[in-house]
């Protein structure tokens, strides 16, 4: 089955981590996930400048090793994610900001890409709230 | 055939950027052409109420993006009556126009009908 996946809730949420469990045995179970989107406060999971205490767990860290590892369609939303100050390098120079938190594997663009991943998947997941 | 989506909107106006963000996904879809619905549910009626005043609040005032609904091909718009009777808000003096207040039955009718829910 082919899944997309929607997150809007910001890595520390336990919403967070059951995404990424459900993405994770989602691929273990032999499917497809066409494109994971982040949006509202879930765009915090894709900002480099989050750091986890070291005796919980790293979501942040380990959303981008997951996608890297599966090479899947990261993608968070630039409305979004400009509002909450998640910024890539080409946003950070349009907007004359000092600091770039966001960097591949992610990706920002807009919600023409949620439209499409829910056209092209027979699922769409979603995640939010606590 | 296009997968048909229903949006269900259930923040207040002014709790955040969340009832904007939520009419933003279904803007972005009517502008695709794509099969959208939109229904308002528990706090997200307040979206619907008469007589809003954003300058007072110094908020952005949704009620022009609300009123595009229609101009985006957007027109199947609903709200649940129950959360509108909870709120006191009357179902036939709402701000934005067209809309349909459904009782609990047609709103598990409704969400049926759609292929994808997104719930905000």
């Amino acid at each position: 089955m082919k899944f997309a996946i929607a997150l809007y809730s910001a890595a520390h949420s336990p919403s967070s981590r059951r995404a990424l469990r459900f993405a994770e045995a989602a691929l273990a179970s032999g499917h497809e996930i066409v494109r994971l989107f982040f949006y509202q406060d879930g765009v915090h999971n894709a900002s480099s400048n989050v750091v986890t205490p070291q005796d919980e767990q790293d979501l942040t860290q380990q959303w981008a090793a997951f996608v890297s590892h599966h090479q899947l369609d990261g993608v968070v939303c630039i409305a979004a994610a400009l509002r909450r100050g998640v910024l890539n390098e080409d946003e950070a120079a349009r907007y004359q900001r000092p600091a770039v938190n966001l960097k591949a594997p992610w990706e920002l663009s807009g919600l023409g890409q949620l439209h499409d991943a829910i056209q092209s998947a027979d699922r769409l997941i979603c995640f939010g709230g606590p | 055939m296009p997968k048909s989506l229903l949006i269900i909107s259930r923040q207040a106006p002014w709790s955040g950027p969340n009832a904007k963000e939520a009419l933003d996904i279904v803007l972005a879809g009517g502008a695709y052409d794509l099969p959208i619905g939109l229904m308002f549910m528990d706090d997200g009626v307040f979206q619907l109420a008469p007589k809003q005043n954003a300058t007072a609040l110094q908020q952005k005032n949704l009620m022009a993006n609300l009123q595009a609904l229609s101009l985006f091909g957007v027109d199947d718009v609903y709200a649940c009556h129950h959360s509108l009777a909870e709120r006191g808000i009357s179902p036939t003096s709402l701000a934005v126009d067209d809309v349909q207040a459904l009782s609990a039955d047609e709103v598990r009718i409704l969400i049926d009908r759609f292929d994808q829910v997104i719930t905000l």
